[in-house]
């Protein structure tokens, strides 16, 4: 049994809030939650197989250039050192997320610092670094590396689906009451996820299994068998647990490449893990960002002109770039608009998404810039935003769905006490400490994924829950529960949801935030589907069925679970598929930041005193966890704005602070304690469960509250982030004044 | 991490012993030390675990102040009551450091020969002096934001990046050494740490297989001890300047004043002329601005770290505004 549904239609009927049971929504406990903190949660280096051998990666020393041989001379006699392995099938770098076939690969072709060249095997991971240390790699340095992403001499590309020209901006700029043109610069991230890459790989016979780390399973099997040279059907990829993603586990790495290599040529389990180190220099970075940012409007402070161009970079050869423009499209108004993207070609590690690629800085810098225009208009920043929500998408005219942007704007400024803020700057002191307070408004694309699930109610009227969704730290596991409970009518303990293994359901996998949503609606549709047998069993209307602890009414009719059962199983599948919804209507998740902080006036080092998210997007499904998302999304936030960024070597492209404790991501003492409302609201346009993204919303925009409040704070805009005491030391009072 | 023996010591005789001859090194809490063996970093070829040698009791001395063993823990330092009442800038230096798991397992000895944070010394592709004598440096013309400002030389341009140090050197403490013989000398915590010059890769004053055994506290200093330390993120980030200082007001004027200096150079940064040109002064914006005039008459940036020079000197002054009672 199959039930499909292509979402062509808005979803009214609305179902899971007519059903007796409410689980979906409520802070229901993680079920995974216990084995992750009592250790038994089976993380990707974890497996123990037998014979499990390790290798470690071995990285260029050069930049760009080619690999003229391997000398592995002085290590051929370490003790536990079963081999070395370099080939052309090697991943260059990740594949991007839903690439579905092989990365750039080889081995020969030396294109960044750090770009793993070869795998050492030995017994143990100790022998096998020791002896990627000793390997000597000879490789010839080319002369032409490009590593400053600005730099002038190479013409960058322009790619042609990401360019705007509408109406007349100069004209508008220079028509204007009022007018912001300032260009801002973002540095790159790394995901930097606790659980550093990992893949183990097992042969038996042409069969390769592959535990791993990994967030999207149905692609990652094509692009390792497409990067092997096998059949997809071959590979199975074992992925239950993963230790945070944001993106940085998207798509197949060299590490699963190499293991799957090395193991089928030693006929032993390898395990590939990376340091630290190589987690920062392999692994997909954000795109460091130059934008510039151009805000026309009339004397109301409504926008006439919109101009939103940047600069990234990628690897030559590269698809992806760094979609910096996608909120900036929908979010205000202003009918003459340019955006533009330029992308340039270096040779530093692969950049590509980390945690909401695009609206994490393209927001950020967005609603620095609105920011400016509120302070050079004197207008309040909240009435601002609330006087350029547009009617309908300025470029392309289409309505919205449920759009609750003004009510978060409103709703964040009356829990935060807004209307304490005073907006001139510099004027709140207490002894060295300035005080201030900004806001910023939150938006991301709205994204439904095609997405299967299978439920089977089982005789003893218990639910097995089986996709190949992944759960990174997400929520997955409580989520899928918690739909299949209300469907079915069940007791979250009596339903065992199965997560990560490609011998599921092929899922949407965990990315873009689309993840919950697409997912959630599989299961609900296998549960719909499982529901109409029910019904035609107890001889009801599907529409009349009632399933509550065990038990199925309908009409006149009644019966127990087990009873309908009789003995046998029900298995469906459910099948979502995007569909015209998302062309009928502009769909997008929304919210508010409001930020207070304290910034030392004799260091410049800066506090966040108090930090509040409101967020809509659609049907929240656990309260608990989407509250977690968001209270990550706003730690990246403050990291974003005040901590986090990749330092790069000018000279050779290489990261210099590759580890935890120079690569600063807030600590504790950094983040306040973070208040989040989840507004109520249902997006029957978006999916059968009035569902949408939430995971990335967290953090598109949050820096600028922080960055904004810096402003209020001291006067000083920062345009270079993250804004770390350096950026504001020039702009602080005398000392003499403190 | 290349294969090397490990030896067990039961007391500091045998471990001095043990540690004689070349390639050793003592290891104790394992906190730097470990993590540089695993990046290939450092290779001793033979390590001499001490943690069982004694030595982890403060105890007092017959002049009135205070010896802490090599072996007591950051943890334990800090939390000891007559550091906490008499050495307070010491028991603040320490908690503003590393992180409460670090602490717990880094020793007093150990976080003295703690090495620099140098993003090129951490690599063991790029060239690094401090790693590899005669390699060059690159921090010089690289990423050199947390470098030093003062006392670098064309050789090495990298900082000490502790903190208890820093307060040991205001507190004007010395190091006691015990040698392979079992000789001792005791040299001041301000001689220990060395300026790269041309050996940068000696970081401080130790000869192979000598033992750090104590570190000797004088008697209480009085006055109002402060240790201000201004970093990237409110914690577990290594200083960009700190100051230690210890400063005694009599009728309105500095009666003794002793400062010292993290994040600036590759030692603690102690400068006699600052402490004397305060001395007997009436605290004012003029006389803290000449302290800060003495201490940066000779930094020198680096380009990316050009704003430690003035970030110093509003350091400085803000902790001698505080320190003599002037407050904002």
């Amino acid at each position: 049994m199959t039930r499909h549904l292509k979402m062509d239609e808005p979803a009214t009927n609305r179902l899971l809030d007519k059903l007796p049971s409410r689980l979906t929504g409520a802070p229901m406990d993680r079920p995974d939650g216990p084995l992750k903190v009592s250790g038994t949660a089976t993380y990707a280096h974890e497996w123990q197989l037998d014979g499990k051998v390790f290798g470690v990666l071995a990285r260029a020393p050069v930049s760009k250039g080619k690999l003229v041989r391997i000398d592995k001379s002085a290590i051929e006699n370490l003790p536990g050192v079963l081999g070395v392995f370099s080939e052309e099938r090697f991943l260059r770098n990740p594949a991007q997320g839903m690439a579905n076939e092989a990365p750039e690969q080889g081995v020969s072709e030396i294109s960044y610092f750090g770009q793993p060249i070869a795998l050492v095997v030995a017994e143990t991971f100790e022998q096998a670094r020791h002896g990627a240390h000793r390997l000597e790699l000879v490789c010839e340095a080319a002369s032409d590396g490009v590593f400053d992403p600005e730099a002038n001499n190479i013409a960058p590309e322009k790619p042609e689906d990401d360019q705007l020209d509408q109406g007349d901006l100069d004209k508008a700029m220079a028509e204007a009451a009022y007018t912001v043109d300032s260009t801002y610069r973002t540095p790159s991230h790394n995901s930097a996820a606790m659980e550093p890459h990992c893949a183990i790989a097992s042969w038996e016979g042409d069969q390769l299994t592959l535990y791993a780390s990994y967030q999207m399973i149905k692609f990652n099997v094509n692009e390792l068998a497409d990067s092997v040279g096998i059949e997809p059907e071959k590979v199975r990829i074992v992925s239950p647990y993963v230790g945070g993603g944001f993106g940085s586990k998207l798509g197949i790495a060299p590490e699963a490449v190499s293991a799957a290599i090395a193991a089928k040529e030693l006929g032993r389990p390898v395990c590939v893990t990376l340091t630290r180190q190589q987690v920062f220099e392999n692994v997909m970075r954000r795109s460091e960002s130059r934008q510039r940012l151009r805000l026309a409007a009339d004397k109301d402070g409504k926008l006439t002109g919109l101009g939103h161009e940047c600069r990234v970079s990628n690897l030559p050869g590269e698809s992806f770039h760094e979609p910096v423009l996608q909120a900036t499209h929908f979010i205000y108004g202003g009918d003459n608009r340019r955006l533009g993207m330029e992308v340039a070609r270096l040779n530093r590690m692969c950049a590509g998404s980390v945690r909401a690629p695009g609206e994490a800085i393209g927001m950020q810098v967005l609603e620095n810039a609105m920011d400016e225009l509120a302070h050079t208009s004197g207008i309040d920043p909240v009435e601002l935003r609330k006087r350029n929500i547009p009617d309908a998408h300025p470029e392309e005219g289409t309505p919205y769905s449920s759009r609750p942007f003004a009510e978060a704007l409103d709703e964040g400024a009356k829990r935060f006490g807004w209307n304490k803020r005073n907006p001139k700057p510099g004027q709140q002191r207490e002894g060295e400490w300035l005080i201030g307070m900004g806001m910023a408004a939150a938006a991301r694309v709205n994204i439904l994924m095609e997405s299967k699930a299978r439920v089977i109610l089982k005789e003893d009227g218990k639910a097995i829950v089986e996709t190949d969704m992944t759960d990174i730290g997400t929520g997955t596991y409580a989520i899928l529960t918690q739909v299949c409970a209300d469907m079915l009518g069940l007791e979250p303990e009596n339903i065992e949801t199965r997560l990560g293994d490609s011998n599921f359901p092929k899922a949407s996998g965990s990315g873009g935030s689309f993840g919950a949503a697409s997912s959630g609606s599989s299961v609900y549709l296998a549960c719909l589907d499982i529901r109409a047998e029910l019904a035609r069993r107890l001889g009801c209307e599907e529409s009349e069925l009632q399933l509550d602890s065990g038990q199925a009414r309908g009409g006149s009719k009644s019966g127990s679970l087990t009873g309908l059962l009789a003995g046998e199983a029900i298995e469906a599948e459910g099948h979502i598929e995007p569909g015209e919804t998302k062309e009928k209507v502009k769909q997008a998740t929304y919210g508010s930041y409001f930020a207070e902080v304290a910034v030392n006036a004799v260091t410049g080092e800066t506090r966040v005193r108090r930090m509040l998210g409101v967020f809509g997007a659609g049907r929240i499904l656990n309260r608990k966890t989407a509250t977690s998302q968001c209270y990550g999304g706003m730690t990246w936030g403050i990291g974003m704005a005040l901590h986090e960024a990749m330092e790069f070597d000018m000279r050779d492209g290489h990261v210099v602070n590759n580890d935890l404790a120079e690569y600063h991501i807030p600590v504790n003492l950094d983040v306040p304690q973070l208040d989040v409302v989840l507004l109520e609201e249902r997006d029957d346009w978006a999916s059968p469960i009035q569902a949408k993204g939430l995971g990335e919303l967290g953090l598109c925009g949050a820096g600028a509250a922080i960055t904004n409040a810096i402003f209020n704070a001291t006067g000083v805009r920062v345009y270079d982030y993250p804004a770390t005491l350096d950026k504001i030391l020039d702009g602080l009072p005398e000392l003499d004044m403190v | 991490m290349r294969p090397f023996d490990y030896h067990r010591s039961e007391n500091a005789g045998d471990a001095v012993k043990a540690a004689a001859g070349d390639g050793a090194l003592f290891i104790a809490g394992g906190t730097n030390l470990l993590d540089l063996m695993k990046l290939d970093l450092m290779t001793p070829s033979r390590l001499v675990d001490i943690n069982r040698i004694g030595l982890n009791d403060v105890t007092q001395t017959e002049e009135g102040g205070l010896s802490i063993g090599a072996l007591v823990t950051n943890s334990d330092c800090a939390a000891d009551a007559r550091i906490r009442k008499d050495y307070e800038v010491l028991s603040r230096a320490i908690l503003a450091g590393a992180s409460g798991q670090l602490r717990n397992k880094a020793t007093t000895g150990g976080n003295l020969c703690q090495r620099t944070r140098c993003y090129y010394f951490y690599d063991p592709d790029m060239a690094c002096n401090k790693r590899k004598p005669g390699s060059g440096c690159s921090a010089i013309g690289g990423a050199n934001r947390i470098h030093a400002i003062l006392g670098a030389s064309d050789e090495c341009i990298a900082t000490y990046p502790g903190d208890m140090a820093v307060a040991m050197s205001a507190l004007d403490a010395e190091v006691v050494i015990e040698g392979e013989g079992g000789e001792t000398r005791t040299i001041p915590v301000r001689d220990f740490h060395r300026l790269p010059g041309d050996r940068p890769d000696q970081d401080n004053i130790l000869e192979p297989g000598e033992l750090i055994t104590h570190v000797t506290l004088p008697a209480p200093a009085k006055g109002r001890h402060i240790y201000r330390k201004v970093r990237d993120r409110a914690s577990y980030a290594f200083a960009l300047v700190s100051v230690a200082a210890i400063v005694e007001m009599d009728a309105g004027r500095i009666a003794s004043a002793s400062l010292a200096f993290g994040g600036l150079a590759h030692k603690p940064w102690h400068d006699p002329a600052i402490e004397d040109l305060l001395t007997g002064e009436a605290p004012s914006e003029a006389l803290f601005d000449k302290a800060a005039d003495i201490l940066l008459a000779d930094a020198k940036g680096q380009g990316q770290n050009d704003f430690k020079i003035p970030l110093a000197r509003r350091t400085l002054k803000a902790v001698l505004r505080e320190a003599t009672g002037e407050r904002s």
